[in-house]
């Protein structure tokens, strides 16, 4: 399918999403149906380093929180409206990715992800310290009651994640089918046999956690507006770490549609035991999902359905 | 006298105190089958790793089609032509073979100045890299499909993909049968004859000597030999370097 197609597809299903949550005429999906599409965009961002390139990151909610702390500036320095705090939580969280990047050039494997992990700290530290922003106390975002067209709020900010979700979807998918996508997937298999067929394995890595990282920023720029009161505990949440890592790996690593098979299923049931048992059993079941993936399906329902459809070709 | 594609200038590297490579010289003319052979442990795996820039050499220099290659990155070597196939074969383990292909002339031809191949002049490369290698068949299999002959015959099709001035072809029998081995040696002499410069690294001396047109002999880091192949390995001193004193 076109990309063009493929994109219009998404608008189409976008469509179909709102208007049947709006037919709920319940805000609770929308609140709840945010988060979904929160961790669709994460996911997404997470694979197209992780995944795609075969780089863990282990410090999703260090761009995230970029992100938010990007719409927490800008709402005290000069307010603007949250398409464009979008724009620049991913130019923040993008030049992050690049320095991320241009800093742990030569690592690989657990040391690259440690090195993840501790940029989540080290900028974690300094939001902790940056009193402008909220520092330990954090900071209120009060959002308007409604906006012009859409109405409610929340469903504004629903309709933003959603977009934002297509943009992601269509972004990694358009990867994947290109050149930059053989060039990831070699580093992913072989960085040393990628750099003898002529990958510049450097500058696509840099690509790579650029790229990322603005997705994930972009991801993080409407959450203030969306929880209303941001502190760093839960803008560098553990949450976002271990669900960006766990949702590709359910869904599988290799294609756009790992990630959002994984977040849709995984957000889903954690939102459905929030409301039913208990919010800190959430992570409890990302938890025994991924473990009992790792075993039954290292490659994601992705790769366990293509292989039964291999083995049935066979 | 033309001036030699390859040019390697007192090359020498070091592991800690362990000297791999000491002040080698070599020079390869164009469309030159050289040969080159050592017992393990010797440095030639190394040359090819200095050669290509997947290590860095700490004194000497190279020369590739004129050009000082030192400070280059490998991608950008292979993207002068110089490629190489490893010892042990490293495919692209989640990409198809065509796509395995697909990667070099993407990125190596492609990124060549003039015009760059469209869609249909890749495919049209690939299956014609695939018939020249004889796996037409296995287009759309995965790496792990393949045979240890098939895989090695990946090895060099994608080494060819970057349309190579020069080809290193580290060991690229190791463990095969002797037919097998023919089968190889027979490709590469093809590819020579569509005047790529070969140098083959390898152990098989059935296979060096069938295919070499000059041997090159390396022992401790050093080079002892070079020459045609039957002075060579007549030499004194790679008989006592193979065979003992």
């Amino acid at each position: 399918m076109r990309s063009w197609v493929f994109f219009l597809v998404c608008v189409a299903v976008g469509a179909v999403v709102f208007a049947g949550a709006r037919l709920v005429q319940n805000d609770y999906v929308f609140f709840a149906g945010y988060v979904v599409l929160q961790f669709i965009v994460l996911a997404t961002a997470w694979n197209i380093l992780g995944g795609y390139t075969g780089y863990v990151n282990f410090g999703s909610a260090a761009f995230f929180a970029a992100g938010a702390y990007t719409s927490v500036f800008f709402h005290k320095f000069y307010p603007l409206p949250i398409p464009v705090l979008i724009v620049l939580g991913a130019i923040v969280s993008g030049l992050i990715g690049l320095g991320m990047g241009y800093l742990t050039l030569r690592l690989r494997g657990a040391f690259f992800a440690i090195a993840t992990l501790a940029l989540a700290v080290v900028l974690q530290t300094l939001i902790v310290n940056w009193n402008y922003v909220g520092g330990a106390r954090g900071a209120y975002v009060i959002r308007p009651e409604s906006v012009p067209l859409i109405g409610n709020y929340i469903n504004y900010l629903f309709v933003i994640m959603l977009a934002l979700a297509i943009i992601a979807i269509n972004v990694a998918r358009a990867i994947e089918r290109s050149q930059l996508g053989y060039g990831f997937a070699t580093i992913r298999d072989d960085e040393l046999a990628a750099e003898a067929s002529g990958v510049p394995t450097l500058k696509l890595k840099l690509v790579a956690t650029t790229l990322s990282g603005a997705l994930m920023g972009m991801a993080g720029a409407p959450f203030p507006y969306y929880i209303g009161y941001l502190q760093p505990a839960s803008a560098f949440a553990l949450d976002y770490a271990v669900n960006s890592i766990a949702m590709p790996m359910i869904g599988g690593t290799t294609s756009w549609i790992g990630p959002l098979i994984g977040a849709i299923l995984v957000a889903t049931l954690q939102q459905w035991a929030t409301v039913s048992i208990s919010s800190e059993l959430s992570l409890l079941i990302v938890g025994l999902l991924l473990v009992g993936f790792v075993i039954i399906a290292p490659n994601g329902i992705v790769g366990l359905v293509q292989d039964r459809l291999r083995g049935r070709t066979k | 006298m033309a001036e030699p594609l390859l040019q390697v200038a007192g090359l020498s590297k070091r592991f800690g105190g362990f000297v791999a490579l000491d002040g080698i010289d070599l020079a390869v003319a164009e469309g030159e089958r050289v040969g080159l052979i050592g017992p393990n442990g010797s440095g030639k795996s190394t040359l090819v790793n200095c050669i290509c820039g997947t290590l860095v050499n700490e004194t000497g220099t190279v020369h590739f089609n004129g050009e000082a290659v030192d400070g280059l990155l490998t991608h950008e070597r292979t993207r002068r032509g110089l490629a190489r196939s490893f010892q042990l074969p490293r495919p692209f383990a989640t990409l198809t073979v065509a796509d395995n292909l697909r990667v070099p002339l993407l990125y190596t031809v492609n990124a060549r100045p003039g015009p760059s191949l469209s869609a249909a002049d890749i495919d049209a490369r690939c299956a014609e890299l695939l018939r020249l290698v004889v796996l037409e068949g296995k287009a759309g299999k995965y790496p792990r499909d393949l045979t240890q002959v098939e895989m090695r015959k990946l090895e060099l099709a994608r080494a060819m993909a970057a349309e190579p001035k020069l080809l290193l072809a580290d060991e690229a029998m190791a463990g095969l049968s002797q037919s097998e081995v023919d089968d190889i040696v027979g490709l590469l002499i093809r590819l020579n004859e569509r005047g790529i410069t070969i140098i083959l690294i390898e152990h098989i001396m059935r296979a060096v000597m069938k295919f070499s047109q000059r041997l090159v002999v390396l022992v401790s880091g050093k080079k002892i030999a070079d020459g045609k192949p039957d002075a060579v390995i007549r030499d004194p001193e790679v008989e006592k370097a193979y065979l003992g004193q």
